[in-house]
């Protein structure tokens, strides 16, 4: 039960974040160059994500589940340190914070830096729609197929992104701006943190080993990992703030 | 060769990211978890004790001012 709602959470909150950055993407595109264009290169990324999910994840699920958590939990480790990495230095201040609003106003300049299609589909806008789907959607079809598969439940992660995504496509009809509000950058904490506990919890099974408490150990694992990289977070914004009263850095 | 030189290196990219010493550090304690269960030991304190090791010297590495 704590598996199912930890999975679901994670690819809920990881689909929520990328879909935010596609979104911001493809509505730039979309306001300043028209939406046929744009919602085709979205549906026909989405589309390709559908088909990675679909091959690989019940490919993934026929592998024995021990060989599969340890290579997973491997994987998922290492994936998840880097999320953590880079949430842990936006949350300090050693990298700068995602900014849709600029990333708005940048996309919409090079959109209209780009002459007009004459007719038919506008390529420009479908390619640019397409690569920014596909790219931010291919972490989440990653989650849910490495989620799902050690799981052995990859329509829960599916449902979890797939949640997300009308989600986060309803408010941006509706709103039809940038979502500048959402808190991505925590939301990213959140997510590396949970890709890490789990890639832990599993690399550790997969590799033999009995956690004390077996399937209990892993919400004491997940306060963990947040307490570690709260502390983490915090001594490096202290660490930024002298730096930035001794004029060391920006 | 070069589609094969793009497509492994996006997979670097995106899995190991902008430090690969998380990684080699990742499956060394993978290996040594391992190699010790199946002599009996039971470490599974060894790779929650290598988390905050591996990210707090990444970030620190990281958040390093560089010289001008």
């Amino acid at each position: 039960m704590t598996h199912d709602v930890i999975l679901f959470l994670a690819a809920f909150l990881a689909c929520a974040v990328e879909m935010v950055e596609a979104l911001t993407i493809v509505l730039a595109v979309g306001v300043t160059r028209g939406w046929r264009s744009a919602i085709i290169g979205s549906a026909a990324a989405l589309v390709t994500l559908a088909a990675v999910v679909v091959v690989f994840g019940p490919a993934l699920t026929k592998l024995p589940i021990g060989d599969l958590r340890l290579v997973i939990g491997a994987v998922l480790l290492v994936f998840g340190l880097q999320w953590l990495r880079k949430a842990i230095l936006r949350a300090s201040g050693f990298k700068a914070l995602h900014d849709e609003d600029a990333i708005f106003a940048e996309e919409q300049r090079a959109a209209q830096a780009v002459s007009p299609a004459a007719s038919g589909l506008d390529w420009y806008s479908f390619t640019v729609s397409f690569k920014g789907v596909f790219l931010e959607g291919l972490e989440v079809a990653f989650i849910v197929v490495v989620f799902g598969s050690a799981q052995h439940n990859i329509s829960l992660a599916a449902l979890g992104a797939v949640a997300a995504a009308v989600v986060v496509l309803t408010v941006g009809l509706v709103v039809h701006r940038p979502l500048s509000r959402v808190p991505e950058n925590t939301m990213k904490f959140g997510v590396g943190v949970m890709l890490t506990t789990f890639g832990t919890f599993w690399a550790t099974e997969g590799a033999g080993v009995q956690w004390p408490g077996n399937d209990a150990s892993l919400v004491g694992l997940l306060a963990y990992v947040l307490a570690t990289s709260v502390v983490l977070a915090s001594v490096l914004r202290r660490r930024h703030e002298r730096l930035v009263r001794a004029g060391a850095v920006a | 060769m070069r589609y094969i030189v793009g497509f492994g290196r996006f997979w670097y990219d995106f899995i190991v990211g902008d430090d690969w010493r998380v990684a080699v550090g990742v499956v060394a304690g993978i290996i040594a978890v391992y190699f010790a269960a199946h002599h009996g030991a039971n470490l599974w304190w060894l790779l929650p004790l290598a988390v905050p090791v591996l990210l707090g010297v990444s970030v620190v590495r990281a958040a390093r001012p560089r010289p001008e």
